[in-house]
């Protein structure tokens, strides 16, 4: 299929629209706005209901209430607008329902600032709302693999009924590239035989809900979410190794980062030093078997993250503190040059040889 | 091997963007790889607008553009300030000397003066300025085909704005020839 120049929020759009998406709820903020742009204008096309809500939380938990009724939906958002929707998504994970967040990351705490940042990591696979609970998270670094694993998402939510984010940051959602649309791959899904679809007098109605009073009750529902969890880490794990045969140094970053780690690689090559990069494209679960299987020519590990260093703790459970873990990153919607990497790698090998 | 890495640059509404956007398009037609990354934030009216534009044979790693442009296009004075010390050593600037009236610092760029306003205006509409300083740097750097940006400048355009297609490739054209002199 003829490749399309895109930008990576109608990217996204246009992915959840083949994926058979069929409800879009949103509120505007910036750096994700040509997203529910985008649905405004074409989702209707294609069969699918776009709404604006009156608020980031009337969305996430209309969401609820058409993953309740088995439909195929999503909500975009950007860092403080997805801090809103936690209730929403904790009840969700709670009411086990499938559904596609998309965060397009932007500078924080607080309302911060409009420009790429990572520094919803915790906030993102760690749970985010309240209750244990995880939200399965891509984190693509292009924008072919923003279509494909928004693709993808659907599917994995709905194979075990959980909430799944997609991850972005401002420059992955503003900028354009070359995009080809496969057919996405298709999972065997169980029926949705627990959606709230009208009993039609034959069944016993079926109940959507996050409240068990009862202990016991609530328990055995929190084994079963477990579980799934485990499963997922088993069955879904995904990253890159990219340049790890003999690497003197091994990168960990992803997204946007990992673009700006790759060409660092190669300014690192023409001073004759070898690096590789780990880049995780699942945060949660997270490939920490990936670092067992880094090369015994590695020194040091490097994490790069437009944050203050929220993937250093992930990356150092991975190494189980058999490598030095060092961080350098840039926030607030500064972005880390390559250069500035280099630097602070050779600075590290320097001080492990 | 093509590796681009061009910066467009001007005040919102000089056509900067598109621009851009015609380059990545036009790269992508012939196959190549390409990313177009736009400046965005909160600009006033007349404020500046730019994007990074990569246009490459082999994947593109980062789509920024950091001390590296290979060429920068810089349709006001602010841009020219701007981003004169983001081209590489043996980068060039093509400059629209219509609105600049200094000359470049630099002495390890080659400097290219577009009077991109004056042309656009000679052929019929200043609107095309844009198109003038990119049928200009393709003279330079044959990074694709001027058929390509046609080509592609179709598709943005679509049937209803057929009738604008002869000035655009004309805009082109008096670009290139601006530059073959110098």
């Amino acid at each position: 299929m003829a490749r399309i120049l895109m930008k990576g929020n109608e990217a996204i759009g246009a992915a959840a629209i083949k994926a058979g998406c069929k409800f879009f709820f949103g509120y505007p903020i910036t750096p994700q706005n040509e997203l529910p742009e985008f649905m405004a204008r074409e989702f209707g096309k294609h069969g699918g209901t776009f709404l604006q809500a009156e608020s980031e939380v009337a969305a996430i938990n209309m969401v609820y209430g058409a993953a309740g009724a088995g439909a195929r939906v999503m909500t975009s958002s950007s860092s403080p607008g997805i801090a809103l929707k936690q209730e929403g998504i904790s009840y969700i994970a709670g009411a086990e329902l499938p559904c596609v967040i998309v965060n397009i990351v932007r500078g924080g705490p607080g309302l911060g600032g409009i420009q790429p940042a990572q520094s919803d990591y915790y906030q993102s696979t760690r749970g985010g709302g309240n209750g244990d609970y995880r939200l399965v998270v891509y984190a693509p670094a292009n924008l072919q693999e923003a279509v494909d694993l928004t693709m993808e998402a659907f599917e994995v939510a709905d194979y075990y009924r959980n909430p799944v984010m997609v991850l972005g940051d401002g420059m992955i959602g503003q900028m354009m590239e070359p995009i080809e649309f496969k057919e996405p791959k298709k999972r065997e899904l169980p029926s949705k035989d627990w959606a709230t679809t009208g009993t039609k007098g034959k069944r016993k109605p079926n109940i959507i809900n996050s409240l068990r009073l009862a202990p016991a009750e609530l328990e055995k529902l929190n084994h079963k979410i477990q579980d799934k969890l485990k499963k997922i880490e088993e069955n879904e794990v995904m990253y890159e190794m990219y340049n790890m045969e003999k690497p003197e140094l091994v990168f960990c970053a992803y997204g946007t980062t990992s673009r700006i780690v790759k060409n660092t690689i190669e300014l690192l090559k023409s001073e004759g030093i070898n690096a590789g990069l780990i880049r995780p494209i699942t945060l949660w679960p997270f490939p920490y078997k990936a670092f067992e299987e880094i090369p015994e020519t590695a020194k040091a590990i490097l994490t790069v993250e437009m944050s203050c260093g929220q993937m250093v703790d992930d990356v150092k459970i991975g190494i189980s503190g058999k490598l030095p873990v060092g961080f350098y990153g840039r926030v607030g919607g500064m972005i880390p040059s390559p250069q500035e990497i280099v630097d602070k790698a050779k600075e590290m090998l320097g001080g492990v040889k | 091997m093509i590796n681009e890495r061009v910066i467009c640059a001007g005040f919102g509404g000089q056509g900067v963007m598109s621009m851009g956007q015609l380059l990545s398009y036009a790269g992508m037609i012939e196959g190549k790889h390409v990313s177009w990354l736009p400046s965005y934030g909160p600009e006033m009216r007349g404020g500046t607008a730019n994007c990074n534009v990569t246009v490459s044979d082999t994947p593109i790693g980062s789509p920024i553009i950091t001390h590296d442009a290979t060429a920068a296009i810089v349709m006001n004075l602010p841009s020219l300030i701007k981003f004169e010390s983001e081209l590489e050593n043996g980068g060039m600037m093509l400059i629209n000397s219509s609105l600049i009236d200094r000359k470049i610092e630099r002495k390890d760029i080659k400097a290219y003066y577009v009077p991109a306003n004056e042309i656009a205006g000679e052929i019929g509409s200043g609107k095309v300025a844009n198109m003038v300083m990119l049928g200009a740097y393709l003279e330079l750097t044959k990074v694709v085909k001027v058929e390509t940006v046609i080509e592609a400048l179709r598709k943005v355009f679509g049937p209803s704005k057929e009738h604008l297609i002869p000035l655009n490739e004309k805009a082109l054209q008096r670009g290139a020839e601006a530059v073959k002199e110098q």
